[in-house]
């Protein structure tokens, strides 16, 4: 890469040589890469035997899909010169964006809350839009403990599975109400986020990470083996629906259509999830505004920063901690409970690692402590990963290359820039460049 | 007693496995301080291509086990090792200097990559081979009938480990690439300065770590007598553990985490839950850090101010 770049720039032309001897090595790797898992396929027969067939056709249109893109990569690498370039943007146009920036918040507000008036009759974008804000109260959640306080959590989803199970069991072994049961899901779920936050109030960094990973995977194992309570891999089913405050949304006499003298339909129940999400989300982002103003908030982002010299000032970083970790894994529960009600039904299968990873990606990949970026991130990752449904095998393979194309793209986020927690006579944009992460 | 002989012979050999993966973590993790998420999945690549490799030695009539053994190993190592180098320079490298999730996340993107490639490569059945090494010894014959044996394979598993380890612990302490993965440890600035090649040295770490995967795939693989798409994530965790049980960046450490790891896992299924055993391993792990931050042979982290 050093090499184009300085050839680049002393002849000012295309280094034809350079290109092509680095596709053919691009090219070599990947013939040994794939020659054994993509040009021999092998099978268990029914009798147990291992059988083989080879693909040549296949390994050789993948070594020459690497050919031509390593090809291709190169000349877009010369169009775009080194990678540091920033190409300036004009003041008219950089004006007009700022702009638009400052309008995409109360648009995208709108536009959420229109989405079920708009989409009426489209079940599909219903459920997608209520996946989708699903992901982004996940966010928002986790984005208090990593984004706000620093702390490195991968274990996320075990607050999401505290949350669903509470609710399930609650609600199938008591007959609770839905309204009954969430707060009390987000409080089950927030004494689980100070469970975990003893054991790692003297961790840093890494450390912090696998055991809150590890923690993920003990709540996962428990749910699963814990037959007697939680079914174990079958799960709990007929988790009851939500009610609009004691009405429930079914074409029974008492149900909502019937109160109200109009024709029963179900989608009424779908559009009463996604505004019950969407006010849960907002909840959520609301929360977090005001308690990034107050002390603690302040607290959470001074522990990110620097945590001894937060200790110098005073702090008490044992409560800072275990505030960030339970009231993030309280948002967490409170989505989990949304998430078992809008199922019907919940297994261990929806907790694994791979959801707090994808919690984690769009924390990250939003630009962490940005609300409006953690939004954005997940329309992109879950609306995007909607796109590949076709596509079933290889979706989970594409949405890992987009995971390393963003990081590599973008490292510190969609949103470069948040707006400051507290500011002196003018409100500034801080780069991200600045905010510290994870040490904490 | 016997049974309890039995069971940390057993522990052993599943301890060796998870060393050999932790040495990979601990490697990465001393030398360009990221969690290298995707080296539990190199280590199923690595068991599917001793697979696939054992399967066309097989199919072209070769007969001779020991040969056949070494041939898969060294193919193993090499295809493998080429795969931790190309996930080095198309995820990490150009993270490098970036923030400290991003390469974290970007190797979480890759273990999600490598899981699929192999899913769909090579489809998502359990791939179970044949026995290639029998037999085995009776150490100890029981009076109530219950017998300490220790098999070949477990002889093999061990000894190939030992010998490893012997191999890599002089590659790191006398030779030139090992000065240079120890000044890089150091300080990575320092060591470029003086002449260290820290882009080939980090290279290096990823090639020596991933083939060290290959021969933990390899043996999982001779052991086990299956590999298939996912087992790469849990393998991975239970050596991450390991290496952060034994203080990651150290060498020694995360061997030692390995063998506790292992043992915890056996001797819990044998006397409590085989569904637990995962509980137990991570618990543990949970109560090391609480009173070890740096795991039992870290060293304490220096905070500067």
């Amino acid at each position: 890469m050093a090499a184009a770049s300085t050839s680049s720039k002393t002849t000012g032309g295309l280094d034809v040589a350079f290109i092509l001897k680095k596709s053919v090595i691009s090219a070599l790797v990947a013939l040994v890469l794939f020659s054994l898992m993509i040009g021999i396929r092998t099978e268990a027969g029914s009798d147990g035997q291992l059988t083989y067939w080879t693909r040549f056709g296949d390994l050789a249109a993948m070594v020459a899909t690497v050919f031509g893109g390593s090809i291709l990569i190169e000349l877009l690498r010369h169009w775009w010169g080194p990678v540091e370039t920033v190409r300036v943007v004009p003041p008219s146009a950089s004006k007009a964006l700022s702009l638009a920036g400052r309008a995409l918040v109360p648009v995208l507000l709108i536009f959420a809350f229109l989405v079920p008036v708009i989409f009426y009759n489209e079940r599909y974008i219903l459920d997608l839009g209520i996946l989708v804000l699903t992901y982004v109260m996940l966010g928002w959640g986790l984005n208090i403990v990593v984004g706000l306080a620093g702390l490195l959590d991968l274990g996320y989803v075990a607050f999401y599975a505290v949350g669903a199970y509470s609710y399930a069991l609650l609600a199938t072994t008591f007959g609770l109400s839905f309204w009954i049961c969430l707060p009390l899901a987000g409080i089950l779920a927030a004494f689980f986020g100070i469970l975990l936050g003893f054991p790692v109030l003297r961790l840093r960094g890494d450390y912090l990470a696998i055991v809150t990973l590890a923690f993920g995977e003990i709540i996962r194992l428990v749910l699963l083996n814990w037959q007697s309570l939680t079914g174990g891999p079958n799960g709990i089913s007929g988790i009851p629906r939500p009610t609009m405050f004691g009405i429930p949304l079914t074409p029974g006499d008492d149900g909502l259509a019937a109160l109200l003298h109009i024709e029963f339909s179900p989608t009424h129940r779908i559009v009463f999830l996604f505004y019950l999400i969407l006010v849960l989300a907002l909840i959520t982002n609301w929360a977090t505004i005001r308690l990034r103003r107050l002390p603690i908030g302040r607290a959470w982002e001074a522990l990110r920063e620097d945590e001894v010299a937060c200790r110098a000032l005073g702090i008490n970083t044992t409560t800072t901690k275990l505030t960030a970790f339970a009231i993030g894994a309280m948002f967490g529960g409170f989505a989990g409970a949304f998430f078992a009600t809008r199922q019907g039904f919940i297994s261990p299968e929806s907790f694994t690692f791979h959801e707090s990873a994808l919690v984690l990606a769009i924390v990250v990949l939003g630009g962490m402590g940005s609300q409006l970026g953690v939004a954005l991130a997940a329309v992109a990752l879950i609306g995007g990963f909607e796109l590949f449904r076709g596509l079933e095998q290889f979706r989970m393979l594409v949405f890992g290359m987009a995971m390393v194309l963003l990081m590599i793209w973008r490292p510190r986020g969609l949103i470069g820039h948040r707006a400051p927690t507290v500011y002196l006579e003018r409100n500034q944009a801080i780069s991200s460049d600045l905010v510290k992460e994870g040490h904490g | 007693m016997d049974y309890f002989a039995q069971q940390l012979i057993n522990g052993l050999v599943l301890g060796s496995i998870y060393g050999l993966i932790a040495i990979g973590y601990t490697m990465v993790y001393g030398i360009v301080g990221m969690i290298n998420f995707a080296h539990g999945d190199i280590f199923m690549i690595g068991g599917f291509i001793a697979l696939i490799t054992f399967l066309i030695l097989v199919s072209i009539g070769l007969t001779a086990v020991p040969l056949i053994l070494l041939l898969v190993l060294l193919v193993a190592m090499a295809v493998t090792s080429l795969y931790g180098w190309t996930i080095e320079r198309i995820a990490y490298r150009p993270l490098r200097h970036s923030f400290r999730l991003a390469p974290m996340l970007s190797a979480i993107g890759m273990s999600f990559v490598l899981t699929n490639f192999s899913q769909v490569a090579q489809g998502a059945r359990v791939k179970p081979v044949p026995p290639i090494i029998t037999g085995g010894y009776t150490l100890h014959e029981g009076v109530d009938g219950f017998s300490i044996r220790v098999s070949n394979i477990q002889i093999i598993v061990v000894i190939t480990t030992v010998v490893l380890l012997a191999l890599f612990t002089y590659l790191v302490a006398r030779t030139r690439l090992g000065r240079d993965m120890r000044a890089c440890e150091q300080d990575q600035k320092m060591a470029s300065l003086l002449g260290v090649d820290v882009d080939r040295t980090i290279s290096f770490t990823f090639v020596i770590g991933a083939a060290l995967a290959a021969v933990a795939g390899m043996m999982y693989l001779l052991y086990y007598g299956l590999v298939d798409f996912f087992m790469g994530f849990v393998a991975g965790i239970k050596a991450f553990t390991a290496a952060v049980l034994g203080g990651i960046g150290s060498l020694p450490g995360a061997m030692l985490g390995g063998l506790l790891i292992g043992l915890i896992e056996t001797l819990w299924s044998a006397y409590f839950s085989t569904e637990y055993k995962d509980v137990a391993a991570f618990s543990i792990l949970i109560v090391v850090l609480i009173f070890m931050p740096t795991g039992l042979l870290g060293r304490p982290e220096v905070e500067k101010v």
